[in-house]
């Protein structure tokens, strides 16, 4: 049976790599199985476009966006990591002597499916932090101001869990659906708060609150946003299990929802409900 | 006379480019530009200043940990506590630090630098993303070819693992959550020590049996690269590592004399004449600066402003690091340096060069990993790990360390327990500078100039010598103005 080739393009636009680097720490899928192998029976994805990992530079790969964007018109998936840059036109970011806002118009519109990835392309995140000195917006802001009409799937996160990535490109390409909330995000991997499957919950139902960091108890006191913050961080855990955020002994820091920065920091000062 | 273009440059943290003026002579003038701006600098004004650990993380996803380490220490400094830090505290940061260096030198030797060397699309065939490349210049046999495209693969997985290694008190990367102002948030155990050294020891066999092998082997094949980019010759280190008997990476300067000198922090300036910031803050001191864009300046081209020592050119980085510690008689250093000297038949002074920058990244990487070693059997389980300290109403502060690139500080002003002004000098900065004031191209423009390129249309001169520096934009953070260029006229490669 042929193998069906799904061609995909991972764009940054204004980010840190970061989320790149968390698909590189993927342990299931291990990121050579992705590179290399079908990740799902008889499908493959075709990963032209990687400016962290593809072999080629300067114009031959700005030819190979031109070439997908032309000659696979609505069959390639559109992977976006990091801010879109809109002040002054899009000045302050680049890419092969065209703005990332342009690149990211262009590459869009004929996407079959548009994947934000990380917290910067969901909702803006760090960059677009006030003052927000660039004009940094989201991938789904820059769409829909300017009419681009696309799918576009949030998987936030600073970084997001390489599973969040390597699970919603999965259900595309079994072709089934993506049960999203109300803010672009997968269920599956957003359904629930940190505070609902916390293995410190019980100190907080006994009002045991650890006073300093390295402390027994709930972090409830010392900032940790938890309560209100929606992944599956405390089941999954991070880079192959070994540790999470409130494992390692910190305050989670919101960093899944659209008010990250800005409304869920000081990161180590108690939840202002009135700020979300 | 012809101009050559490459942009964007991949391969490397971010968004850079590349244009170089050609004749027979080579390259006759070269400028190396970077194309984003984020201004964090802005960003920090008026937060919190115990957030600095985790915004500045997020100037990159590759440097994150270093940034946390050095904005801790900074933050230690401005509130007075650094000498309070627990001892515990002391070696997981170290820990972390040198998780974090494994990692980034694994991924930038095997995974951003050897396609320039290695065939992949021989190993593993005609796809993307191996295709489209540069075409000819792959000089391995086909067996060795096919063995480092092998271990390209196997590094993908250890360098996974360095990262879980870094996980095991960091919480998460990348962005861990375990570096704080006051020390880390996590206790040592017993069991945590294992999952720590478990790790550790596959990734050391690996570097030993596998990467210092692969190294040799290509330097063997590419002995032409150690004379090839050259650069400055001045060589600049913060020293890395905080032990109980000073920093285990010595600081120090070792200039084109090769004279080995005390660092001050005193004489770092920033220079903008050729960036797009405002005029009035060039040569000021990082801790005396402020940040003002003016992204169409007259005469600019990068967003990355040109840090100086004494106002001369230094190149930072591992290559850095082993001239300064080598010149300063570091016993570890001169251990597994010499005999690979003797190996290559090369003196010191010939390191200088694109070859020499890889060889002492994958050297450095087994110094890291077995000092390492030994620092995580210090670790006392049970005992604290951070001390907790109130915001100062007002301090200022400095961190100056090693990175994994390079030498990295910040520098912090606090008021009203504010931040009142942060900066950040990276070492993509140092490296990746434009010309200063007094016109002194940054090193890495210096290393291309005078390169002969065999074929214009398959440069791999230039992005050898641009990649053995292991650029990190996102760092440098700075901008290309996008407009007023004619590409017609320029050969685009």
């Amino acid at each position: 049976m042929a193998v069906k080739e799904y061609p995909a393009i991972w764009f940054q636009g204004a980010g840190c790599t970061g989320c790149s680097v968390s698909i590189l720490n993927s342990a299931s899928l291990k990121f050579k199985d992705i590179l290399l192998d079908e990740i799902v029976p008889g499908k493959r994805v075709d990963l032209r476009f990687h400016p962290t990992i593809m072999a080629g530079q300067g114009e031959m790969v700005i030819e190979v966006l031109r070439d997908t964007e032309e000659k696979k018109k609505g069959e390639y998936i559109l992977i976006i990591e990091g801010d879109i840059p809109t002040a002054e036109g899009g000045i302050y970011g680049t890419v092969g002597g065209e703005t990332i806002l342009k690149r990211v118009l262009e590459l869009g519109k004929d996407a079959f499916l548009t994947v934000a990835v990380g917290d910067c392309a969901a909702y803006g995140g760090i960059p677009a932090a006030k003052p927000n000195p660039c004009g940094m917006k989201s991938v789904g802001a820059v769409f829909e101001e300017n009419g681009v009409e696309a799918t576009v799937v949030n998987l936030p996160g600073c970084p997001p869990h390489p599973d969040w990535v390597v699970g919603t490109l999965s259900i595309a390409l079994r072709g089934l659906p993506l049960d999203m909330d109300e803010v672009g995000r997968p269920k599956l991997f957003y359904g629930r708060t940190i505070h609902e499957n916390c293995p410190r919950r019980a100190y907080f139902d006994k009002g045991k609150f650890a006073k300093k960091l390295g402390e027994e108890g709930c972090l409830y006191q010392l900032g940790c946003k938890g309560p209100y913050t929606h992944s599956d961080c405390p089941l999954r855990e991070w880079n192959n299990g070994i540790n999470w955020v409130i494992g390692a002994g910190s305050p989670c820091l919101g960093c899944v929802e659209p008010e990250f920065p800005d409304s869920t920091s000081p990161f180590y000062k108690k939840i202002i409900w009135e700020d979300i | 006379m012809q101009r050559i273009i490459i942009d964007p440059i991949t391969r490397i943290e971010g968004h850079m480019a590349v244009e170089v003026v050609v004749d027979e002579g080579g390259v006759k003038e070269a400028k190396s530009s970077g194309n984003l701006f984020r201004g964090f600098e802005i960003i920090l004004k008026d937060r919190d200043p115990r957030d600095a650990t985790q915004i500045t993380q997020r100037i990159c996803g590759v440097c994150a940990a270093i940034h946390a380490y050095v904005s801790a220490l900074c933050l230690d400094d401005a509130f007075g506590i650094e000498d309070k830090i627990p001892p515990n505290a002391r070696i997981i940061r170290n820990l972390i630090l040198g998780s974090n260096f494994l990692q980034s030198h694994l991924l930038h030797f095997y995974h951003l630098a050897i396609p320039d060397y290695v065939d992949l699309r021989k190993a593993v065939g005609e796809v993307y993303p191996f295709i489209p490349s540069y075409e000819g210049d792959y000089r391995l046999s086909p067996e060795l070819n096919t063995q480092i495209a092998n271990n390209y693969i196997k590094a993908l997985d250890i360098r996974r693992i360095s990262h879980e290694m870094l996980a095991v008190f960091g919480g998460k990367m990348p962005h861990n959550v375990g570096i704080v102002v006051g020390g880390v948030t996590m206790v040592p155990t017993v069991d945590r020590i294992n999952d720590f050294k478990g790790r550790l020891m596959e990734i050391s066999d690996f570097i030993e049996n596998t990467m210092i092998p692969d190294v040799l082997s290509i330097a063997k094949e590419y002995r032409d690269y150690f004379e090839t980019g050259e650069g400055c010759r001045n060589f600049l280190s913060y020293g890395g590592f905080l032990t109980q008997e000073g920093r285990f990476l010595k600081a120090g300067i070792v200039n084109r004399e090769r004279q080995l000198s005390e660092l001050e922090q005193n004489n770092i300036n920033e220079y903008v004449k050729y960036s797009w910031y405002a005029d009035l803050h060039s040569g000021k001191r990082p801790s005396e600066e402020d940040t003002i864009p003016e992204p169409k300046k007259q005469g600019g081209y990068s967003f990355i402003k040109s840090p100086r020592y004494k106002g001369e050119v230094y190149e930072v980085g591992p290559l850095a690091r082993f001239i300064v510690n080598y010149a300063a008689g570091h016993r570890e250093v001169k251990k597994i340096l010499d005999p690979v000297l003797e190996e290559l038949s090369l003196k010191v002074e010939d390191l200088p060069s694109v070859m020499g920058r890889h060889l002492a990244r994958c050297l450095e990487s087994k110094i890291i990993a077995d000092v390492m070693a030994s620092w995580v059997e210090e670790l006392n389980p049970g005992e604290p790990a951070y001390f907790e300290a109130d915001i100062p109403e007002e301090g200022e502060g400095s961190g100056l360390s090693e990175a994994p690139r390079g030498s990295c500080g910040h520098w912090v002003k606090i008021e009203d327990k504010k931040i009142a002004r942060y900066q950040v000098v990276t070492p993509t900065a140092w490296n990746g500078s434009p010309k200063d004031d007094k016109e002194q191209p940054g090193p890495i423009e210096q290393a291309l100039l005078g390169t002969k390129i065999r074929d214009e249309s398959n440069p791999f001169e230039l992005v050898r010598i641009v990649r053995a520096f292991d650029p990190c934009l996102a760092c440098a953070i700075h901008l290309i103005d996008s407009e007023g260029r004619d590409l017609g006229e320029y050969i685009i490669a």
